[in-house]
């Protein structure tokens, strides 16, 4: 996926579980969590959802490094070419 | 119309999803109902066939009224409702398992504490109801001291200053609106009704976090558990040992809840709280309760939570941690008597043993009601719960 | 195109007598009579001037029997014509009672719809002129429980020229009140206006904090008293009830449900009086609407007293509906 793709893909993980937002609205260099109001239980449907959109299985001890839209994107990117399917 | 709360005392039937002549069995969904709070699944109590549907969709009416009568299959119909008959305050005797456990609603609160009536003219009685507003909070001002509508919108104006204009649809610019006026009314009930006690507890989470890690591992992203989970777990097993934190306070004395129907107090994104049932919480797998409590807190905001859920919680858990807080001193949910509340898990200079480490800490703390539990009472408790949680393969 | 509107300065007693004289004019079959209307010119001199305009055939001077010249009324109703019977004050209406209740108000129903009885029947009411116990009834109230009767109450200069022709027309047999205060209350009167409703009260001063409900000669004390609240802020609705029998309660219940209080004013005695039945219509009819008890202002239940000054204390005031009114909104009493 190219990194436009990954970046609405977490768009849309976020916006699966909390319909209200605005994406535009979204300021991709803020903690999402504050930003958006997200909680423990938010975050980890939006991990699921990211998973059922990229394929990507983000590890509880990761999820640090998704805290900003910016840095999501370039952490699925990076476990991508890491993880790229045999 | 069921109770589907404390607060609640009329609702909107919204839709049916039963006809006259369909067989219904007890736990089936009949109708969606709302409560100005949410938009509620009405179960059936009980076994039969659809008699006649007495309320129109759209129609208003008050708790108790009669919303269908259902007819055992060949035998005459019955007038009973879809609902068990206006929520019985004095049943207290009655074995929990057949009737749920409805929280008695409030007698219309219209007894000064000298035990006269409160003087309140008609329409100031009328536009309370509207508003959600209750009466024993207002100061009548108008003839011979009777609360008048002037008053009840002074009242209002007091609890709630007017809200920024929000760019919302008038409809959830009113729900809101209406959520805000029931949170009002039975917060405002709890600090008046309910003499509080707090106590809190730090507990050290090292052990049960690490074996959550060790967990997580082991499981693919959707089967992922959280800490939530645990604390909810915990409190839920806790409170089998402790029956007298688990129940109601009503008429003056303690009713056990029996079984544990845990509150899970959950914030809605457009604003509001909501607190619905996690049914038998003591007897469920974590992964159970998480599940339970994923399917719970995505259906109170989707406004679908089911009658049962919004009446019968009989105790009830909050976690403020998620928003960075460290303790919260929680307020009751009549006629609850106790809520237990959970603030951020935080590393913290622990001592053990004569010697400084660093834990993960959670502060645990309870807000008990002192006419149904004393101080001891609730140091066990929540000594309990520290106990459950060092014990997370047990739960 | 039509000038401004034309209006004369003209007295409520005259505003009756031009009333009455278009009558006579426009329909032969109308004639005047009772005690001293003709030679004398009536005993409140409604009628002075009429004699020698339209002749004793017409103006008809008859012995002292209310019973009898009632009855006569009401026959000559029946009969086809269209009678003015003056009864020179409410307190001897009640020696002509059989007559209106037994005969005028029962015959259509009793003949089936075969017989209309169109009688006009006109008398003084009320207080207030220091004519002492016998002679300062209003007794509206009694006459408005009886069915089949139209009963009127012309408090204003227009309801005084205006309300007599419809009165005429009307099948039933109609009773119009003239409080003795109001013979010599001056005003501009319009000179085009035309015949009034007999159907509907009117609100002759809108409001939104309180509704005052009144007629006849006690409207001038509800609108002083509104005046009067409205120099401390409170705005109140006037309703002149005008028509006694059948009550208009749509323009009550109305008002009411916009001001959510209502003082009912009435000059007859508390107890089983109009303002009674006013009070027991808006309790059924907008109980939901209210934010205060229904108020009344009556008479004190005493006979009138003949001093002036008693009569006035038993006289409904308008500072008695000021201090109801600051009552009823948790103000005091007012003093």
């Amino acid at each position: 996926m190219t990194e436009q793709e990954l970046r609405e893909a977490v768009i849309a993980a976020l916006t699966q579980v909390a319909p209200d937002i605005d994406p535009a609205a979204i300021d991709p260099t803020i903690g999402l969590a504050e930003q958006l109001d997200i909680d423990s239980m938010d975050f980890l449907n939006v991990v699921v959802a990211i998973h059922e959109r990229t394929g990507i299985e983000v590890p509880e001890r990761d999820y640090p490094k998704l805290s900003t839209l910016d840095q999501a994107v370039g952490y699925l990117a990076a476990a991508q070419t890491q993880h790229a399917p045999s | 119309m069921p109770s589907l709360g404390a607060d609640m005392d009329s609702g909107t039937l919204l839709e049916w999803f039963v006809k006259p002549g369909d067989e219904v069995k007890r736990g089936d969904i009949v109708a969606l109902v709302d409560t100005s709070k949410a938009e509620i699944e009405v179960e059936i109590f009980e076994d039969g066939v659809i008699d006649e549907l007495i309320v129109a969709p759209g129609t208003r009416v008050p708790v108790g009224a009669v919303l269908a009568t259902v007819g055992t299959a060949g035998a005459p119909p019955a007038p009973a409702a879809a609902t068990p008959p206006a929520p019985a305050a004095a049943t207290p005797t009655a074995p929990a398992p057949p009737a749920p456990p409805a929280p008695p609603t409030a007698a219309p609160p219209a007894i000064a504490v000298d035990g006269h009536r409160v003087r309140v003219s008609p329409l100031a009685r009328r536009v309370a109801q509207q508003l959600g507003v209750d009466l024993a909070a207002v100061t009548g001002t108008g003839f011979e001291g009777a609360i008048t509508r002037a008053d009840i919108e002074h009242a209002v104006a007091v609890a709630s200053p007017p809200a920024p204009p929000v760019p919302a649809a008038p409809e959830v610019a009113h729900r809101q609106e209406a959520m805000r006026q029931a949170i009002a009314v039975l917060m405002a009930r709890s600090k008046r009704e309910i003499p509080h006690y707090y106590l809190e507890l730090q507990i050290d989470m090292s052990r049960p976090l690490e074996w959550l890690r060790e967990e997580n591992l082991r499981r693919p992203v959707t089967k992922r558990l959280l800490p939530a989970a645990l604390l909810l777990s915990a409190v839920a097993h806790a409170v089998v040992e402790m029956p007298e934190m688990n129940g109601f306070w009503v008429d003056d004395a303690f009713h056990p809840g029996g079984r544990v129907h845990l509150g899970v107090a959950t914030s809605l994104r457009s604003g509001g709280l909501i607190a619905p049932a996690l049914h038998d919480a003591d007897r469920m797998s974590l992964e159970e309760l998480m599940a339970g409590t994923q399917d719970l807190v995505q259906r109170a905001r989707a406004g679908r939570l089911r009658s049962s859920e919004m009446s019968d919680p009989t105790i009830t858990v909050t976690n403020l941690g998620d928003r960075g807080v460290d303790l919260v001193h929680g307020v009751i949910y009549p006629p609850q008597v106790a809520l237990v509340g959970f603030g951020a898990v935080r590393e913290r200079p622990w001592a053990v043993n004569g010697l400084l480490g660093v834990r993960p800490v959670v502060t645990a703390t309870l807000a008990a009601d002192h006419r149904a539990s004393d101080g001891h009472a609730g140091g066990r408790f929540l000594a309990i719960i520290e106990r459950k949680l060092n014990t997370p393969e047990e739960l | 195109m039509t000038a401004g509107v034309q209006t004369t300065a003209i007295t409520y007693r005259e505003a009756l007598r031009e009333a009455i004289r278009e009558a006579l004019s426009s329909d032969p079959r109308v004639f005047l009579m009772g005690e001293d209307v003709g030679l004398y010119g009536g005993s409140f001199g409604v009628s002075r001037g009429l004699l020698a305009e339209f002749g004793p055939e017409r103006i008809r001077d008859t012995p002292l029997s209310e019973s009898a010249f009632v009855g006569a009324g009401i026959g000559a109703a029946m009969a086809g014509m269209r009678p003015i019977v003056e009864v020179m004050t409410v307190n001897f209406c009640l020696l002509a009672l059989d007559q209106i209740m037994n005969n005028a108000a029962t015959i259509t129903h009793m003949s089936g719809g075969q017989f209309a009885v169109p009688v006009v029947i006109r008398m003084t009411t009320g207080a207030g002129r220091q004519v002492a116990a016998q002679h300062s009834h209003s007794l509206e109230g009694w006459l408005a429980h009886i069915p089949g009767l139209k009963l009127l109450a012309p408090a204003t200069i227009a309801d005084a020229r205006w309300m007599l022709a419809p009165a005429l027309a009307d099948p039933n047999p109609v009773l119009i009140f003239e409080h003795g205060s109001l013979y010599n209350l001056k005003g501009e009167l319009d000179r085009d206006h035309g015949p009034v409703d007999i159907d509907r009260a009117a609100i002759r001063r809108p409001g939104s904090d309180v509704t005052l409900i009144t007629y006849g000669g006690t409207l001038p004390a509800a609108i002083a008293a509104a005046d009067q609240l409205a120099d401390a802020g409170i705005d109140a609705e006037v309703i002149d009830l005008r028509v006694l029998r059948p009550l208009d309660d749509e323009t009550v219940i109305q008002s009411v449900a916009r001001t959510h209080r209502a003082v009912t004013i009435d000059e007859g005695w508390r107890s089983g009086s109009l303002a009674a039945e006013i009070s027991a219509r808006i309790m059924e009819q907008a109980f939901y609407e209210l934010d205060a008890p229904v108020a009344r202002v009556c008479s004190a239940e005493v006979p009138m007293p003949y001093p002036q000054h008693l009569e006035q204390a038993a006289l409904p005031q308008p500072a008695k509906i000021l201090s109801e009114v600051l009552r009823m909104l948790g103000k005091g009493s007012g003093g």
